[in-house]
């Protein structure tokens, strides 16, 4: 079960408004697997292709040759509906400025991912999202708008959010990058504790040199390309 | 609906606190929905009350449909056969001609349900004498039963009651001014061609208009079919129908169906017509421009309000939202400040409405028909969904790995 490929990279190119003057190739030939249970880190600096990456990963872009196979589905030839479809069942989503639905409650934006596939979420889900939302330690704060939420907090309800339609792929961008030094450190802990317990792929874009050694896999990447 | 309404749930909550999270801009472009909605709702109840009020003065005196006698031409013969005339008819005078068959064909007319009511009428030149003076009027031989149908002449009658027999007959106030009758007073009716008869005054109406007050007075059908010489005959059949706007087609029905020369109500009063037609035209662009600045205040909204969402729309794709969520979530948007601006307006067309028949000039009563509101509430939700189309397009289009950056 933890050597299942839960993500599968092939020769996976990105290139910006290719076929113009301007045309910028940001990603070369990125070969990677990423299999259950796995918490890597993905490293580098500004610009060598992270973001592009996590996005491609997380199909909100499209490759501009190669392949992508989630849970062994080929998605490059996907059209926009069956890629969301995918990515509502399989994806969880960080994102460095957490991002959540200033205009609904925590609760609700924890179960938003479920209410948009569903509607009404039912009993169960209710109980995972109240459960989730305990773990990351603001079972009080339910009701509570999340625009009222600081930012380790509101990063917290993200990562619950992320986690509620229970992906088999979990991406953060930079998660922690808007923290301070002990919020992030509770964060990132978060992220270890919910990769152990649901055996979710997780990748983690960050600079933190700290916490990326705390991850049993790093990538680091320059220029585009995959270099250890 | 509910099967639609649980498909839409999650659209409709995102919509409604989307709006929600910005009372303001909510509460102001449904302030602008509401006037809009108000205005035509009112402006529309206003026409409908003058033109009502025209049309029912106009046809409370008159039948919709009269139908008499052929006219007479006088044809010329063709002088050979290779010799055309342009013309084979001439005018020529019209002396009172008599229907004869008449209770046929007011028993074919009874049974169209679409005819509400058929009543014949005897009319014709005549004097009329008191003392010393005289008047000349036009003497119209009614059955008193059928013709009340027509014209409604019994909740006219100013002096007296409506009551018609051989001694009682009814005059208009102008006729009887001028010869100083009272209710109960004798007078002698005198044909061209010198029948008499003695009546008594039972009724005086007034109907508000001149040309009727001055020169009719109303009598009983036998007796005017032996003044006018025309015994058993009458010289039409005045008809009453269900919808009035197709007195035209009628007309041409029964015209085809009888062989009598039949004049309808709209021919004439073709200058009324035109009027309550381009008035009504005026009503429609007001409303159409109205509409259109209340259609164009939401596009405006919407668009402002789909940039301001544009990272949401980035967050909520890259939870799973499909295009085509977001595009309803804007939509819905749209239909929910329509539907609640028109619901205000609806409060406010009212208002006005009452303020107008409360303490405006009273020339006339305006009512609101429920079909008008009904429609308007449609209409400012047609329109809501219609203007948010583009923006929510929009919206929908966004690149999600690009909104989510978007500050």
């Amino acid at each position: 079960m933890s050597n299942e490929v839960v993500l599968e990279l092939r020769q996976l190119c990105k290139v910006f408004e290719p076929d113009t003057p301007r045309a910028l190739q940001v990603l070369f030939d990125i070969d990677l697997q990423l299999r259950a249970g796995e918490l890597t880190a993905l490293v580098g600096p500004s610009g060598s292709g992270k973001s592009t990456l996590l996005n491609l990963m997380g199909l909100l872009d499209t490759p501009s040759k190669g392949e992508l196979l989630i849970q062994g589905q080929a998605t490059a030839a996907l059209d926009d509906t069956r890629r969301t479809a995918l990515r509502a069942h399989h994806i969880g989503f960080v994102f460095q400025f957490h991002h959540l639905i200033g205009a609904f409650n925590v609760l609700d934006n924890v179960l938003m991912p479920l209410m948009l596939q569903q509607g009404k979420p039912n009993q169960e889900q209710l109980e995972y999202a109240h459960y989730l939302l305990e773990a990351v330690g603001l079972a009080d704060l339910a009701q509570r708008s999340a625009k009222a939420l600081s930012g380790g907090q509101q990063q917290r309800v993200a990562i619950a959010r992320a986690l509620v339609n229970r992906p088999a792929l979990l991406l953060a961008d930079e998660p922690t990058g808007n923290l301070d030094t002990q919020t992030a450190d509770e964060v990132f802990t978060l992220f270890e504790q919910f990769n152990r317990e649901t055996g979710c792929a997780t990748l983690i874009v960050t600079h933190d040199p700290l916490l990326s050694a705390r991850c049993p896999r790093t990538i680091s990447m320059l220029d585009g390309r995959i270099v250890s | 609906m509910s099967l639609l309404s649980a498909r839409l749930w999650i659209e409709q909550r995102i919509a409604w606190r989307f709006m929600a999270e910005n009372p303001l801009q909510t509460l102001l472009i449904s302030i602008a929905i509401a006037v809009g909605t108000a205005v035509i709702i009112f402006i529309t109840a206003l026409m409908n009350g003058l033109q009502q009020n025209t049309v029912n003065k106009t046809l409370g005196s008159q039948a919709h449909i009269k139908l008499e006698s052929t006219r007479l031409y006088n044809r010329m013969p063709a002088v050979s056969l290779d010799q055309h005339r342009i013309l084979l008819e001439t005018q020529r005078a019209q002396p009172l001609q008599r229907i004869d068959s008449w209770q046929a064909v007011m028993q074919a007319l009874d049974a169209i349900p679409s005819l509400t009511a058929v009543s014949p009428i005897v009319s014709g030149p005549a004097l009329v004498q008191r003392g010393r003076a005289s008047a000349s009027v036009i003497i119209n031989g009614i059955d008193a039963q059928r013709y009340q149908k027509i014209v409604d002449l019994p909740s006219n009658i100013q002096l007296g009651s409506y009551r018609i027999s051989s001694q009682d007959v009814l005059i208009g106030s102008e006729l009887a001014k001028d010869l100083g009758l009272q209710a109960g007073d004798k007078l002698r009716i005198q044909a061209v061609d010198g029948r008499t008869a003695l009546v008594r005054v039972s009724g005086v109406f007034s109907m508000g208009v001149q040309e009727l007050d001055s020169r009719q007075i109303y009598i009983d059908l036998k007796q005017a079919q032996t003044l006018l010489n025309l015994v058993g005959g009458i010289t039409g059949l005045e008809v009453k129908i269900d919808d009035i706007f197709t007195a035209r087609e009628w007309g041409a029905r029964l015209e085809r169906l009888t062989g009598l020369h039949v004049k309808n109500w709209m021919d004439n009063n073709s200058q009324l017509l035109n009027a309550l037609r381009s008035q009504k035209m005026t009503t429609q662009m007001i409303r159409l421009f109205v509409g259109l600045a209340v259609a164009l205040g939401i596009a405006s909204v919407m668009a402002v309000s789909v940039v301001q969402r544009t990272r949401e729309v980035g967050i909520l794709r890259a939870m799973g939202s499909t295009r085509d969520q977001i595009l309803r979530v804007f939509l819905i948007q749209g239909a929910m400040l329509g539907a609640i601006g028109a619901v205000f307006g609806m409060a406010g067309g009212y208002v006005l409405v009452h303020l107008f028949n409360g303490f405006g000039a009273r020339l006339f009563f305006v009512s609101v028909h429920p079909e008008v509101t009904i429609t308007a509430l449609f209409i400012a939700i047609c329109t809501g969904i219609l203007a948010a189309a583009l923006p929510a397009r929009r919206a929908s289009r966004y690149d999600p790995a690009e909104a989510i950056r978007y500050v």
